[in-house]
Order: structure tokens, then sequence, then C-alpha cells
């Protein structure tokens, strides 16, 4: 039975672009917050505005580069984003993530993920999506910039449907049992405090010299 | 038993438990933290009411947002009031935990990367972690090191493992004598021209054969401080003599009857004969000329004799498009056409001890060329810069026109002052041309420190074997 997730669902903004590092996600100057939250004005900066901007500044104020999608008025309540291969390459900031997430994105859709953005998604709630080249190649070429689309996913049984399409797509249980259920990772590996603390012991016997 | 990689042989011996959804907890050895991925995590710990597992684990130093001048009054002088709480936001973390730390008027300061290895805190077999994709540097030791986000920093605070995946095998060989005037970054600039910047997406990476075998442990460092541009999160190369020696005497490094019962331990690092590795690459030395990068991707990079590729040699044609558009570069262009505004040398890739005395062999009894509007030499440690001065190294960048800074990040990506004014076009030791990534539409070429010490005194992109 389809069971459409309406947290990861609804329309769509496509960013046909391969290797989106975080720098363009969110730039450097940004970074200089202490908080996790605040960033969404300032995701793809770079290119969604003809300034140059600063952490402290009202965006609203800024030259603002119409011909880039997330300007547009139509998208701008998007939550699903779709983009090229590697995405979110080069730096670990999890700023890029928290950017994302402050926009409104909740399912980042790609061929595939550099490694340590990918982890930081899942650990903020947001659900990167591997698909196929093909089946990412076909939602670039019907993408219309003047017509918001919607995009369903069914989590549980790990579908994605597009127009007249569903895709299959891969994901771990318990990647997927965090999205459901925002299971606390800290916690979960505190129930192996007892096993950390023998590992421990046994290692600084054989190790000593890593210990002060 | 079966043959076992490096990889392997590290992950195992830090293997504490595997966890229901097939992940594992590691055991981590060594915990870097700077200013910038930090706050939150600390903020989350407080939340939950715990303290940090191991302090004796964890080294902290400010470096990314630091300025490279006027460092009298240490962070109470940084002008940028951001910059600064991130910065006193650090102290205060540090303070709050008793965490071993360089300040920013510790002579110790310096890049994280930088300052782990130089203090003999980073050491082979260890498993290290940062809030910094660059942590993969630290492999050179033959260690299992990982740049991490910054909710994994506050799970290693809170539990002193990692939740992570097993990852594969990849193996890279070279093989032979590196031509003249050719080092490790152009090594590596190389391989991620052949594999792509996704290449090593999901491995680990093991660096091998003669050519890594003679390189100095800077040079390692520099080799495996750009796995994670090939997509890899860790690279390694095994531990040796050259390791050994370099280790010894370290201030943090175990010594006397230690460093003998270490020593046994460390000279079984290394992949045994038959392990089996799930990608391999083998390239021979002479195939390496010095690299120069002429896009906004690490592997948009081509050899110093070459042009400017047309987009029909290229993969991605809009990605190619928009790189040269934000490059102002134009299909067919020779790379040696190409003049500059700037020149830095530095960051977590190219700042150490070495990569200053090549730079400075170079520019020795030179000047800039007149179009070049600035050139910076920043340090990759205070210590860096103090060996520097002993050998009179920084006379000569003074005397050639470069301006001598102190210790951190700086213009490798702008998060302090040093930054490129707009459409300025700079050759850069440091390991990202990213779109901004030095400043507001700043164009970065990647090279080594000869090349860019080259292109100083030229003003242009020159083969440093012609200087
Ligand atoms: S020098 Fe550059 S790449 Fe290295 S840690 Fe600093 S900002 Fe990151």
């Amino acid at each position: 039975m389809k069971q459409i997730s309406n947290e990861f669902s609804g329309t769509f903004i496509c960013l046909d672009k391969s290797n989106v590092d975080t720098d363009q996600i969110i730039p450097k100057q940004f970074l200089k917050s202490i908080k996790k939250t605040g960033f969404g004005d300032n995701l793809f900066d770079g290119w969604r505005y003809l300034d140059e901007g600063s952490i402290d500044q009202e965006t609203s104020s800024r030259r603002v580069n119409k011909d880039f999608i997330f300007n547009n008025k139509l998208f701008t309540d998007s939550n699903i984003l779709v983009s090229g291969e590697n995405f979110g390459c080069g730096s670990s900031r999890e700023h890029a993530v928290w950017a994302l997430k402050d926009f409104g994105i909740k399912t980042v859709i790609s061929e595939s993920f550099a490694d340590i953005f990918y982890n930081n998604c899942f650990k903020n709630g947001l659900l990167a999506l591997c698909l196929k080249k093909s089946e990412i190649s076909k939602i670039f070429e019907n993408f219309n910039e003047n017509s918001a689309q919607s995009i369903e996913i069914d989590l549980i049984n790990q579908v994605l449907y597009y127009g007249d399409s569903e895709f299959k797509f891969e994901l771990d249980d318990y990647k997927k049992k965090c999205l459901l259920e925002g299971l606390d990772e800290i916690g979960a590996s505190l129930k192996f405090t007892d096993q950390i603390k023998s590992f421990e012991k046994n290692y600084q016997i054989k190790n000593p010299w890593l210990f002060k | 038993m079966s043959s076992k990689t490096l990889y392997d042989k590290l992950w195992d011996a830090h293997h504490v438990a595997k966890r229901d959804d097939g992940s594992s907890l590691i055991y981590i050895d060594r915990h870097l933290i700077h200013e910038v991925t930090s706050p939150q995590a600390f903020d989350g710990l407080r939340e939950r009411k715990i303290e940090p597992w191991r302090v004796d684990s964890i080294i902290a130093t400010p470096d990314h947002n630091v300025p490279t001048e006027n460092r009298a009054k240490g962070s109470k002088g940084i002008s940028d009031s951001t910059s600064k709480l991130q910065v006193l936001t650090l102290e205060e973390n540090v303070k709050k935990y008793d965490l071993n730390f360089f300040s920013l008027g510790d002579e110790r300061q310096g890049i994280v990367h930088v300052i782990g290895p130089e203090q003999g805190l980073t050491l082979p077999g260890m498993t290290v972690v940062c809030g910094d994709s660059h942590t993969s540097t630290h492999g050179a030791f033959g260690a299992l090191a990982m740049g991490i986000g910054t909710s994994e920093v506050e799970h290693v605070l809170a539990t002193q493992c990692l939740i992570a995946y097993k990852q594969k095998n990849m193996r890279i060989n070279i093989e032979g004598d590196l031509l003249e005037r050719v080092s490790a970054k152009d090594v590596t600039m190389f391989i991620i021209g052949q594999i792509g910047t996704a290449g090593g997406t999901g491995f680990n990476i093991e660096y091998a054969g003669s050519t890594i075998e003679n390189l100095s442990m800077e040079g390692r460092m520099t080799l495996c401080n750009m796995s994670i541009e090939a997509g890899a999160r860790s690279g390694m190369v095994a531990p040796d003599q050259t390791t050994f020696d370099y280790i010894k005497g370290k201030p943090f490094a175990p010594s006397g009857d230690q460093f003998d019962k270490a020593l046994d331990t460390w000279i079984s690092l290394k992949s045994d004969p038959g392990a089996v590795f799930d990608n391999e690459f083998s390239f021979s030395s002479e195939q390496i000329l010095p690299q120069v990068t002429w896009g906004t991707s690490p592997e948009m990079v081509s050899s110093i004799d070459e042009k400017v590729p047309e987009p029909r040699d290229f993969k991605n044609k809009e990605n190619y498009e928009d790189a040269l558009n934000y490059m102002g570069l134009k299909p067919g262009t020779k790379l040696t056409d190409i003049s500059l505004d700037q020149i830095f040398i530095g960051s977590c890739t190219n700042s150490r001890i070495e990569d200053l005395r090549i730079a400075a062999e170079i520019l020795k009894g030179n000047k800039l060329a007149k179009n070049i509007k600035r050139a910076l030499v920043v340090p990759g440690s205070g210590l860096v810069k103090k060996q520097a001065e002993e050998e009179g190294l920084h006379e000569i960048f003074i005397n050639a026109g470069f301006s001598w800074r102190d210790a951190g990040c700086s213009m490798c990506l702008g998060m302090n002052p040093d930054q490129l004014n707009q459409e300025e076009r700079c050759a850069s030791t440091s390991n990202r041309n990213f779109e901004g990534r030095q400043g507001y539409k700043g164009r970065t070429h990647l090279v080594s420190p000869a090349m860019a010490a080259a292109a100083a005194i030229e003003g242009r992109f020159i083969d440093v074997r012609e200087i």
C-alpha cells in the first residue's frame, strides 16, 4: 500500500549541476555563526544574489538574481531539491545541511552524494535520496520553470512517485528509522557505554602511549 | 588468517561494537577541534548535561577565522566581531572542559592539520577525527583519519566513538622517481584529474609504490590531505622508517621504552601481501608534470604544457561552461598565457617547512612580477614560522615582495580578512578552487608551492622547471 510521507514530499526545485560543493550551498562568511539556525536566507548565496553578502546583513536590501531558480516565487515553498551527481562535495560544514533545512528543503535527490554531506543530512532529519542517472535525467528533462510540479515519496516502501513514473530507491533501515522516528543517535550509542568502557580498558593496556 | 589491508587492520583494531543497522562504533584516539565546527557540538553536550568522554584525546586551536597580522593582542585583537565571538566561544569551551589548547598567542598555534603531526599528536595506527574534511591529512602516518560534521563532533565528544560504515579498499600505486621540481601536490592533483572528484567516494585510499615511499612526511601529508578532493573521506600511507624518524622526539610522541613498544606495533601496520583491494590504479611517475587547475572543481586540472580544454574534451558540458565563465577563460588558452593578480602560499596542503623551503629556493634573488598585486606566505603554524625565520627564508620572501604572515587558514577560504577581490586571479597552494572560495568572485588556480613561486616571478604560469 502506498504510504506517502508528506513531510518529505512536495514541489521540487531542479539544479542541473554536478559537483555542487558545500562552499556554494553556504559560503564561508556565514559559518561564523555559533548557532544551527538562521542560514536559510543565505542558502546558495553566491548564486541567489548579485552582490556579496555578509553575516549581519538584512537580505531585503540585497540585489536578487531573478534568474536563479531559488528566487522564483513558484518555488519558494518547495521542499525537495533535485541536483546532479556528487552533491555536497568539499567541506564537511554541517552548516550546508542546516541552510537547506532552514530554507525548507527536506529531501535532496541526486545520483550520488559526497560521504560527509550524506551523513550530515540524516543527522538533521533530511532525506538524501539516490536515484539512477536515467531517472534523474527524466526529472531534469521534464522540469519547467513556469509551473511547480510535485514528487511524492513513500519512505516506508522506498518508492518515489513522479508523474507516471515510480522509482524504487535504496535506504538502510536505520537511516529510515531515524527519519521516521527522529532517533537520538548519541542516546542510542550511550547504550553501549559498558562495551565502550571495556574496549577502552583493553585497548589502553595494549597501547599505553595513546593515553596521557 | 586471511590477508588484510592496512585499512582493514585499523578498522578492526578500533571496532567497539556492531550496531543493528550494520554500522559500527569505532573508537577514536585523537579529536582535533577548531572554532568553526565545534560551538554547536559543545552546546549539544550541555543540553544533554554530559561531559566529554576523554579529555586527554582532545586538542583545540583556533585557525579558520584568525587574522594573520597584528596578533599581539591574541583573540581580543580580532576586529571582525563575529569571528571574534567564535574564537572566544572556543576559548570558553576549552576552559570549561579543561582541554589541551594552543591559543592565538602560543607559538604552537596553527592549522589543525599542521599542528597535530608537528606535535606528535598524530601517530601511526591512530584513529583521528576533526570537524574538518581535510583531516585525511593525518593518514600520512598510517592513521585512519576522517573528517566529520558537527553532529559527529558532538557524538565523539559524548561517546569517544564514531558511527561509521566500513568503506571499500582502493589502492593507488605510483612507481618511479618524480621529475625534477614535481612534488606531492602535483601527484595528488594528477590523481584527481584521473579518477575525478567522486572517484574515491565510498573508499579508503591507500597510496603505495616507490614514488610514495620516497616522499618525505610533508609530501605524504600533502598527498593524503587532498584525498577528500578525490571523494575519499580517508587516505593513508603505511608507516615506515621515514615516519618513525619524523615522530621521534616530538613533544606529545612516546619516548624511551614507550617509543620502542609503540614501534613494535607500528611496524606491523601495512597491507598484507595478497590483501585484496576493491579497486586499484597504477600510474608511473613520469606521467606527472607540474599541474594547474583551470576550472572550479579540483578535477578541472591539466599539465602545465597543456591548454584550457575544448568543451568536447570534457564530460559535463554545462558545468564546464559555467566554470570557464566564472574563471574568465577561453578554451584553447595556453595555461602559460594565464596572468595572475595574487599569489597565496599556505593552507593545510602546503604550508609546512618543506613547502616554504621549496618556494624560497625558487624565489631567492628574484622579485614579484609587476602585475602581481599581492603575494602572501602564511606558515601553517607558529613553529613553522619560527623555523623558517631561523633559516632566513622569511627574508627571501620579503625581499621578493611577499607579505610574511602569522599562522592560520588565511586565504585558503578567506574567513579572515585575507581574500581575493572580485575577478582577481590567484595562484594558490591550497586545495579547493570552488567559486568564491578565496573571496567573492575570486578566481583560484591550484598549484604546488614551486609553481606558485615561479608564477610570482613571471606574473603568469610557467613550467617551474624552466626557471
Ligand atoms: S587550510 Fe583551508 S582546507 Fe585546510 S583546514 Fe584551513 S580552511 Fe580547511
